[in-house]
């Protein structure tokens, strides 16, 4: 019994053309039995951040209060908003502080972040339960469900897709990632992040 | 062996316990109540290790009611919920974590609304339709995926908890006999019998 699969859920980011996108499952189980259906993993930090986490449920919701509160701080203090790359390092350190008594969850990061030229481009990164950074120029994923979703992505995803497109990509991903899963799926949350706007659709999946 | 149910309807939440205290395996008492008035629209269900459990509902108690005192109105059920959940988890780390897992049902006055939140010792909250635990869970809440139903006035409710206690009596070796049901709706809280 491993704690980083006590809980079960999964989460995914993929970069497009001038977007991003985040998804995760809804499940909440204890092992094998499944406790709740609307357990979302993915949050919103800025209007441009998200950040998906999976692992132990407990440190999924006292991380995202952590780093409510920290992200509110940098905002006061900076009197901006925090750039997905200097998230991705908070992140990366709020964990590292927990180095010997780590917190059991697997970062998901993806933004967009402004350019000098005023333009936007597309920033996703994943970490360990430690904070070891990895940034990748395709997808990041996590999760009980991560190496079925590293197969399917492999064999979907492609440079430079529209937000719509990302969208069916990063849902067709999931969806088929978890249903291999015993302990993910039961629905899936998605959100593309654009410059104007974010859309975040409820998928359907199987329910079991 | 503790086990508990609770499960929201419309405009109420109905949380249940069992009443054995047990050691192993003698039944030292019959009667217990394991169920806690945290404020006059919520309750909480405790399970978990014999004594974190009663240390620790007291502990919560007098804080939520030390709350009510301080602002002169109680803390609603989701920032209740959102608090407990933190005592949990920083529990968790420290040098001697409480085994209580909670199941916490309440009525927000201002939005007319019933809540019901699955708590358990690691500090992981799930707010939920309806909720077990202990042993009853592996049975009450297949039971409930079928029979539960949100708009279902109080006398459904109590219904298809009498399904979750006959099924855990029929089927569960160690099943508990008696259990003790509080309901919470808008006129505060009351216990009702089976």
């Amino acid at each position: 019994m491993s704690i980083m699969e006590y809980n079960g859920g999964s989460v995914i980011a993929m970069v497009g053309k001038n977007c991003v996108a985040v998804a995760s499952d809804l499940r909440l189980g204890n092992q094998a039995l499944t406790v709740a259906t609307n357990f979302e993993k993915v949050f919103p930090i800025t209007d441009r951040i998200y950040l998906g986490m999976s692992g132990l449920a407990t440190d999924v919701t006292t991380l995202r209060e952590t780093f409510r509160y920290r992200v509110n701080m940098y905002t006061i203090k900076e009197e901006r908003d925090i750039e997905p790359e200097a998230f991705a390092h908070l992140v990366s350190s709020t964990l590292y502080e927990r180095r010997f008594g780590p917190f059991f969850i697997e970062p998901v990061i993806a933004g967009l972040s402004k350019t000098s030229s005023g333009a936007f481009r597309p920033y996703i990164a994943g970490a360990d339960l430690i904070g070891c950074l990895n940034f990748a120029k395709d997808f990041v994923v996590a999760g009980t469900a991560s190496e079925k979703m590293f197969g399917v992505a492999e064999g979907l995803w492609e440079p430079d897709l529209e937000p719509e497109d990302l969208f069916e990509t990063i849902s067709q991903t999931l969806l088929n990632s978890v249903d291999r899963d015993a302990y993910s799926g039961w629905g899936a949350i998605v959100h593309v992040i654009t410059p104007e706007q974010v859309i975040t659709r409820t998928l359907k999946a199987r329910m079991d | 062996m503790d086990v508990s149910f609770a499960l929201t309807g419309k405009g109420y939440v109905l949380v249940a316990a069992d009443t054995t205290a047990a050691r192993s395996i003698v039944k030292m008492k019959g009667d217990e109540d394991k169920i806690k008035s945290l404020g006059p629209h919520l309750l909480m269900a405790y399970s978990g290790e014999p004594g974190d459990t009663v240390n620790f509902a007291e502990y919560i108690e007098r804080n939520i009611r030390l709350y009510q005192i301080r602002n002169l109105y109680p803390l609603r059920p989701p920032s209740a919920a959102s608090w407990i959940r933190r005592s949990l988890a920083d529990s968790l780390r420290s040098r001697s974590p409480y085994s209580v897992n909670l199941l916490l049902g309440g009525y927000d006055t201002s939005t007319y609304t019933p809540h019901l939140y699955w708590i358990d010792y690691l500090g992981t909250m799930a707010t939920v339709p309806f909720a077990a635990h202990g042993y009853g869970s592996y049975f009450a809440l297949s039971l409930l995926d079928r029979y539960h139903d949100p708009e279902a006035p109080l006398e459904e409710g109590l219904a298809t908890l009498k399904r979750c206690i006959d099924e855990v009596s029929k089927r569960l070796v160690v099943a508990p006999g008696k259990y003790k049901v509080k309901v919470v709706d808008k006129d505060g809280i009351r216990e009702v019998e089976l």
